[in-house]
């Protein structure tokens, strides 16, 4: 059965981003502009808030959600920035001028050859489909969200691009630890 | 000073002496395996700060908590002092016992509500801020009077519908994370979330002075940093969801010693 995102939302006020205490203390310069909002404003204010409907077969999504292969340079970049995809704070990976991983969750060397593209795609977009107690974030999702800050409310915590930028870079990750 | 408010502080002693019995049906369930203040996650030199009063920079909050103890205020013109005596002794385990239940409004309140309410009622003062200088100066005070004792606070039956939407609060996951408080300090304590050592959220040093804030805070702040870090909407200073987390984590922590003026990252 085809899943969509949730439906869209009337735009929200795009205010700045409070300031994520847990990526600071990680030394990284505060971000002035949300990663989102940015986003947002490329994509255009009339379709900032929609999210692109899926299909889910299995355990993974097998198409794009942009209908095109991301780019894995802006990929990685998107992994290290803790403001972004915030993946350091809690998994570890190959990103030797990263001072500060964490390790709350599996490193992502290997992750390339134990997952396809799509089961990738499923796994960034919403674990809770594949596990309902994960801590992995929702990062395509808004759904059963509860108290979502000011700033980020109605906003998924990457667009479809970014998810799919962190895709390929993530397939490239073929090395095993 | 007229004798009516020692003889009602009398009061208050008796009507705390006798909630004790209380305690022990309320043990919390989740208890950790080993409970570890956030104090054993630190570095030695963080400890040292910590353990050294005149290096430890939350001295100088507790000498101006001390300070304002004795100082005229509000149109009573009275001070602390005039009606509690010798902090050392009257204050003396009152933080560790801290939210209390605070009848007279049906609910329980903070350490620093209860300041103010002798502000307002017992001085005639206007109610100083959450997380004023002067607020956090008073609470750190009134907190070292009981460094080194145990936790005692939740002895209160009356307490306990409001622990319990603590541990729910607690519990319940939030924020565009999408993180409970639990996900991380009862499932992951001991982990690393990028630099930081998850401790176990026990509430033992507060208010403390946080490394990273360069000033002494109230547990409400720490609070609040957390629910931004996971990206959820703080409630503001003051709320009853603040206290009633507070209530749940403090009788949580019963029996670990208070550390005030604590150090923290
Ligand atoms: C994503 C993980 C995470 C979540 C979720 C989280 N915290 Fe924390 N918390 C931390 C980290 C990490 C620290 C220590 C920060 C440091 O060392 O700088 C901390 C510190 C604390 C402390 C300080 C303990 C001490 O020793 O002084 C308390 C209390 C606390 N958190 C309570 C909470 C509450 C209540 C919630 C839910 C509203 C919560 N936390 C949610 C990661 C988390
Ligand atoms: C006019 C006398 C008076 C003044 C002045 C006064 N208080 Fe009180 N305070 C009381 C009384 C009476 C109680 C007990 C209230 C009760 O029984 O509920 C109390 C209770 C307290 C408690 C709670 C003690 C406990 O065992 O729970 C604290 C803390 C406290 N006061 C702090 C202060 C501080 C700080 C100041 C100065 C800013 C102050 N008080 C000024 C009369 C006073």
């Amino acid at each position: 059965m085809p899943k969509r995102g949730s439906r869209p939302s009337p735009p929200k006020s795009s205010g700045r981003a409070s300031s994520a205490s847990f990526a600071r203390r990680a030394g990284v310069l505060p971000v002035v502009v949300a990663a989102l909002t940015l986003a947002a404003a490329v994509a255009g204010p009339a379709h900032a808030q929609e999210l692109r409907p899926f299909t889910i077969v299995g355990d993974a999504i097998p198409e794009p959600l942009t209908g095109i292969k991301g780019d894995a340079a802006r990929g990685r970049a998107i992994v290290v920035d803790r403001r972004k995809g915030l993946c350091l704070l809690c998994h570890s990976g190959p990103f030797p001028e990263q001072r500060f991983q964490g390790d709350l969750a599996p490193d992502l060397r290997g992750v390339g050859s134990r997952w396809s593209e799509g089961q990738l795609r499923l796994r960034l977009v919403d674990s809770r489909r594949l596990n309902p107690a994960t801590i992995m974030p929702p990062y395509y999702s808004r759904e059963g969200l509860i108290r979502v800050g000011r700033a980020w409310q109605g906003k998924p915590v990457l667009s479809a691009e970014q998810i799919e930028d962190v895709v390929a870079f993530l397939a490239t990750l073929t090395e095993a630890p | 000073m007229s004798g009516l408010p020692n003889r009602k502080l009398r009061n208050a002693g008796i009507a705390g002496a006798l909630g004790l019995g209380a305690a022990l049906a309320l043990a919390p369930e989740a208890l950790p395996q080993e409970r570890r203040s956030g104090f054993e996650f630190m570095s030695r030199e963080s400890q040292v700060l910590q353990q050294d009063d005149t290096s430890n920079p939350g001295m100088l909050w507790v000498a101006e908590g001390e300070a304002l103890w004795s100082a005229r205020t509000g149109a009573s013109g009275r001070t602390c002092a005039d009606c509690h005596g010798d902090a050392a002794v009257s204050m003396k385990g009152v933080a560790a016992r801290y939210p209390v239940y605070f009848a007279e409004q049906s609910r329980p309140i903070d350490l620093q509500g209860r300041i103010n309410i002798c502000r307002e009622v017992n001085q005639n003062a206007t109610p100083l801020p959450y997380e004023s200088r002067e607020l956090l100066a008073l609470a750190a005070f009134i907190g070292k009077q009981s460094r080194g004792m145990p936790i005692t606070a939740g002895d209160d039956q009356r307490l306990e519908p409001f622990r319990a939407l603590g541990q729910e609060l607690y519990e319940r996951r939030q924020g565009q994370l999408n993180f409970s408080c639990a996900n991380c300090h009862d499932d992951h304590w001991g982990r690393k979330l990028a630099s930081s050592v998850i401790p176990q959220s026990h509430p033992t040093g507060y208010p403390l002075y946080r490394l990273e804030w360069q000033s002494v805070g109230s547990l409400q702040r720490r609070f609040r940093n957390c629910m931004v870090g996971v990206r959820a909407e703080p409630y503001p200073f003051g709320s009853p969801e603040y206290v009633n987390l507070e209530l749940f984590l403090m009788t949580r922590a019963r029996g670990m010693p208070l550390e005030t003026p604590a150090i923290r990252p």
